[in-house]
């Protein structure tokens, strides 16, 4: 696993409180994780905090699944 | 008239978590203050209050992993998680679980508090002016508003009937508990979960308190002696936080289903000084009025009356204001009245003093056992009523009410009685 996906999964588990086996690439964090709009919130404010980047309102809307996340951020 | 009683308690105090270890302390003489070890205290001018206890050695520390879990806890302010948890303990102790859907439109929440989610607003605050809009919470406002302890609490149980929020600083918790009788007594509502809660110990609480000149500041010796309600050295209130809630139901609704009653609420009034933002007028008018409204309401005579919660906040003007209204009320019946002010032992719990203080009234009641004024060394002049100094007294009282009066000029007395 890269360091991206290995950190992103990390504040997945921790911001949603959810096990670490289930933070699979395709899980989604509203139908597979338990999350709710605030939540997805709440969770690209802290990927923008841990890597350094911003992430636009619109491109975060497109972040639904682990998998959009590590290549949003691996992109970025 | 439908008739409303008390089925259920819930406490969070600064003496412990839940309500036989506080009412144990409290008739124990204890107190709740100390410094504070919660935030940074250093140059504000008051160091000390009445923090919930989260020590591990506290045998009844209040434990917040058990309310809820740590990523829930990271979405609302303390307020919120006290006033959970005290509604989750009266909510148990009543036994009340709607099994229907009708049930569950016919209960409802009216939990209330003074200030809500401030040690938010200095956080997300300091965040804003230091990093940018990009770095608030989309948890901060749902977290931080007063109504979101009823929101919670109908959330979390399924309660579906009406969600209210009452917000009159000092006299919430009485209010709210009033209101929310009202609403049952309307046929709103077979029961409501109701009472107030507050955590507004951060340091822009202090400072503003503090700056008002309302806080005590002259015990950093021994801040167990700095709530002193009637004595010649008290010098302004002792902050503390917590939350007390009841269940209170309708009457035919509780004898039904073979629920445990405590008390009858029988009288609620309210009114407003027109005076002053923060200080009481001087006559006492608005607590008479107050006290007179719940009375008649209740149809008892002043002599009915065993025990007054008072709400003594061992501010120097407030007590002495309050205790000349209540001998005016009670006329001659003050010879055998009682009155004390538990504020001496938790200190002043803001919107959720009167939710607390209802509580320890209505064990007063159920218990025949006064709480005491502890700290009451030297009472001021002309107090000439029975303000059970220091030590809790065994009686037998067969009504009780209870005061809170609030910043604004704003009112509320609750009388309860045994059914």
């Amino acid at each position: 696993m890269s360091d991206v996906a290995e950190s992103v999964k990390k504040i997945v588990v921790e911001h949603l409180g959810v096990e670490e086996a289930k933070v699979t690439d395709t899980a989604s964090f509203i139908d597979d994780l338990g999350a709710d709009s605030l939540d997805t919130v709440e969770l690209v404010m802290a990927f923008e905090e841990e890597f350094g980047i911003e992430i636009p309102d619109d491109a975060a809307e497109k972040i639904q699944t682990v998998k959009d996340a590590i290549d949003f951020i691996s992109a970025a | 008239m439908r008739r409303v009683v008390v089925t259920g308690l819930g406490l969070v105090t600064p003496l412990a978590n839940g309500v036989k270890p506080s009412w144990n302390r409290l008739i124990n003489s204890e107190s709740g203050a100390g410094i504070i070890t919660k935030f940074d205290t250093t140059d504000l001018p008051v160091k000390y209050g009445c923090e919930v206890p989260v020590d591990e050695d506290h045998p009844d520390a209040f434990k917040a992993d058990d309310v809820l879990s740590p990523k829930e806890q990271r979405k609302v302010d303390k307020f919120i998680l006290y006033g959970i948890a005290a509604a989750d303990e009266a909510i148990k102790d009543s036994g009340w679980e709607p099994a229907t859907e009708e049930d569950a439109i016919r209960t409802g929440v009216s939990i209330g508090s003074g200030i809500g989610g401030l040690p938010s607003i200095e956080e997300n605050s300091i965040i804003l002016k230091e990093r940018g809009p990009r770095r608030i919470s989309p948890f901060f406002i749902p977290g931080a508003l007063i109504n979101l302890v009823s929101g919670q609490v109908s959330i979390r149980h399924g309660y579906k009937g009406p969600n209210h929020a009452v917000v009159t600083a000092c006299s919430t918790g009485a209010h709210s508990i009033g209101d929310a009788a009202r609403m049952i007594v309307m046929d709103d509502a077979d029961v409501m979960v109701a009472g107030g809660a507050e955590a507004a110990m951060c340091r822009i609480g202090f400072a503003g308190f503090a700056a008002a000149k309302a806080l005590s500041k002259g015990f950093h010796d021994d801040p167990t002696k700095a709530s002193r309600p009637y004595d010649q050295a008290r010098d302004g209130f002792v902050m503390g936080e917590g939350a007390g809630v009841v269940v209170l139901e309708e009457y035919e609704h509780a004898k039904k289903r073979g629920a445990k009653i405590y008390a009858e609420v029988v009288g609620y009034g309210l009114s407003g000084d027109a005076y002053h933002i923060t200080a009481p007028a001087s006559n006492g008018d608005g607590g008479y009025r107050s006290m007179q409204m719940a009375l008649k309401k209740s149809g008892l005579n002043p002599e009915d009356i065993g025990y007054v919660n008072a709400h003594g906040t061992s501010t120097p003007l407030g007590d002495e204001i309050e205790v000349n209204a209540v001998k005016r009320l009670f006329g001659d019946a003050k010879d055998t009245l009682a009155m004390s002010s538990t504020k001496s032992a938790i200190g002043h719990l803001l919107g959720a003093a009167g939710g607390v203080e209802a509580v320890f009234s209505i064990l007063a009641l159920t218990e025949g056992i006064l709480p005491p004024t502890i700290n009451l060394e030297n009472p001021s002049e002309g107090l000439d009523i029975n303000l059970v100094p220091n030590v809790a007294q065994e009686k037998k009282v067969d009504a009780v009410l209870s005061n809170s009066f609030g910043f604004g000029g704003t009112n509320a007395s609750l009388v309860m009685k045994r059914v």
